[in-house]
């Protein structure tokens, strides 16, 4: 049995925000199934009581002196944006988003 | 005149610290190289020759004016696509980051002009440094140069092709599962992931940040020691940086290639020294145990029953980590941004830049990340990953109170041809199969040639427990010291 649907797979897709083609995504229903079917294998391991790792080092709060110091100035932060405008990034309409989807 | 290409760094940093040679003509030489060979290695994605003429001759002449200089002081070096350096392109391998030039400098490449080394270059890599063979490079692969059939490895191919290929005596990769060590493998040079925390992640373009290792490759272990003293250590701009010194890597490979391993323990993977390797690499690696027991280390077998489950476990920590990280690549602040046509909304503008700047496994990795981060699957997929980290961890630490360090097989195959496995992503995943139980544990690996077979490298990898990186560098130094060294047909 699939262990995803190619419906979950476009669901996914637009979760990621990416504009998939039809055909791309009859190729990744497919790798996603053998992809999900082999690392489902973790699931044979008894963890119930073993705690979570989420990071290696064991360092909580790590803090600095609140210190003025140099950073990018507005020009240089700009630098790679698509498009700017009165040192700001200048975005696509995103209002009227939700009547439009 | 022997090619100032065929030494070594260290020999180069000699040359140029007693004036034998200028670095203008060690970079010369390296420049030349690469114009020779690199049309068909394709290592480099940007050669920086002016850059890396403007600091050899800034060398040249503090040298000449009596200045103090770092002991690396005029020694070619290049750096993965995945780190930036300000003014110079940075793409990571992929198309969505194409014309960007950032504006700042990562903390390893300030590093490395710290330390008077010349920055020739970036090398390519697997798109956001996901893949074993740069095949997903979204300007084309890399090849190796002990055959141009055959892939060098990934993602960081590119920077140990160059190794391979006489165009630089140093490179900086980065290691999420193996993206050092295993380049280092199949191209018969060294690679090594430092202990997570080591190096500095600051402009590291991240890809799973509790993986994500930037690290040293060079042809010698003492070369790459030399560049990890250099690149490593406490840096206040990375959160996960560990406040500690470098473990005198340097020494630690100047002891070992003495040759000696005596009271040295060491432990054969026992899951990882059987099934699941090509009998050309498990025979290389078997000859090597044998003479580092000639060396005088006693080598011991030793159980790690939850290793089987670290390959399922990666794909589902990385990948999640990366559908995460991969969000910020909006085609708002930097980079490719397609379909702003004053009609289509912000979003409709996201999913297109994100469909045209991606790459197929970039693709994949998001959305199976975006899947085991989803409520309903997150205990199952996510949740349960990292419950066998935690798993993983402890058997090394088991392991650790038995021996000093650990080895494996860097990599259960040689290099395979381009296209050989491209159809079928899980078996890419395969290559990893040995070196990512380091990257979820944290503890550093190196990989260092052992032998040959059908006439291409095989790599042996020593793993150490966190912060006792010497060791391996001990280990490794006195193997090459035995069989070393390993050189390519000339291109």
């Amino acid at each position: 049995m699939a262990a995803i649907s190619r419906e979950e797979v476009a669901h996914l897709a637009r979760l990621s925000r990416l504009a998939v083609t039809e055909e791309e995504l009859a190729t990744l229903a497919g790798q996603l199934d053998v992809i999900l079917q082999a690392v489902a294998q973790v699931g044979e391991v008894t963890a119930a009581d073993i705690p979570p790792t989420s990071h290696s080092v064991p360092l909580t709060n790590v803090l600095r002196d609140d210190v003025v110091a140099s950073c990018l100035t507005p020009q240089e932060a700009l630098s790679g944006a698509p498009d700017a405008a009165e040192q700001r990034f200048r975005v696509p309409r995103i209002l009227d988003e939700d009547v439009a989807s | 005149m022997t090619d100032l290409t065929s030494f070594s760094a260290a020999e180069l940093a000699g040359l140029v610290a007693r004036g034998e040679s200028s670095a203008v003509e060690v970079t010369q030489a390296h420049l030349d190289r690469i114009s020779a060979v690199d049309d068909r290695v394709h290592a480099f994605l940007h050669v920086d020759t002016e850059g890396a003429l403007a600091a050899a001759r800034d060398v040249d002449s503090r040298r000449a004016a009596g200045e103090p200089l770092g002991p690396l002081a005029g020694v070619p070096v290049a750096v993965k696509d995945v780190l930036t350096t300000k003014g110079v392109p940075t793409t990571a391998g992929s198309k969505i980051l194409a014309d960007w030039r950032p504006p700042y400098d990562s903390t390893i490449v300030r590093r490395l002009r710290a330390a008077d080394t010349v920055m020739l270059g970036k090398t390519n890599m697997d798109e956001f440094a996901m893949g074993s063979s740069t095949e997903y490079s979204a300007f084309g692969p890399t090849h190796n140069p002990w055959d141009l059939s055959r892939i060098p490895g990934g993602s960081g191919g590119g920077s140990s092709a160059a190794l391979a290929a006489y165009e630089t005596p140093l490179s900086i990769g980065s290691d999420t599962g193996g993206s050092i060590r295993q380049p280092g493998a199949v191209t018969g040079t060294v690679g090594v992931k430092p202990t997570y925390g080591g190096t500095s992640r600051y402009g590291l373009i991240a890809f799973s940040s509790s993986l994500d290792t930037p690290g040293p490759c060079a042809r010698t272990v003492l070369d790459a020691a030399l560049l990890h003293e250099a690149i490593g250590g406490h840096d206040p701009l990375d959160s996960t940086s560990i406040p500690a010194p470098v473990p005198d890597v340097v020494a630690a490979a100047r002891l070992g290639a003495s040759g000696d391993l005596t009271g040295v323990r060491l432990g054969v993977v026992r899951e990882f020294a059987g099934e699941g390797a090509e009998p050309g690499v498990l025979a290389a690696f078997r000859a090597a145990v044998e003479t580092l027991t000639k060396l005088g280390a006693e080598v011991v077998e030793v159980s790690c029953p939850h290793f089987r489950y670290a390959l399922p476990a990666y794909y589902l920590i990385a990948p999640s980590e990366c559908s995460s990280n991969l969000a910020r690549f909006d085609g708002v602040r930097f980079g490719l941004r397609v379909g702003d046509d004053g009609v289509r909304s912000l979003e409709e503008v996201m999913s297109a830049t994100r469909e045209a700047g991606f790459g197929p496994e970039v693709k994949r990795r998001v959305m199976l990340g975006t899947y085991a981060l989803s409520s309903g699957y997150y205990d199952a997929y996510y949740g349960q990953a990292q419950k066998v980290r935690t798993l993983i961890s402890r058997d090394f630490a088991t392991a650790f109170d038995q021996v000093d360090a650990l080895i494996s097989p860097t990599t259960p195959f040689v290099a395979f041809p381009v296209g050989a496995r491209t159809a079928d992503p899980y078996q890419m995943y395969l290559a990893d199969l040995f070196t990512i139980p380091s990257n979820l544990y944290g503890g550093p690996g190196i990989s260092v040639p052992c032998g040959l077979a059908d006439g291409l490298p095989v790599g042996l990898q020593v793993m150490a427990p966190t912060m006792a990186d010497d060791r391996m560098y001990r280990v490794a130094a006195a193997l090459e010291s035995a069989v070393g060294p390993f050189t390519p047909p000339a291109l």
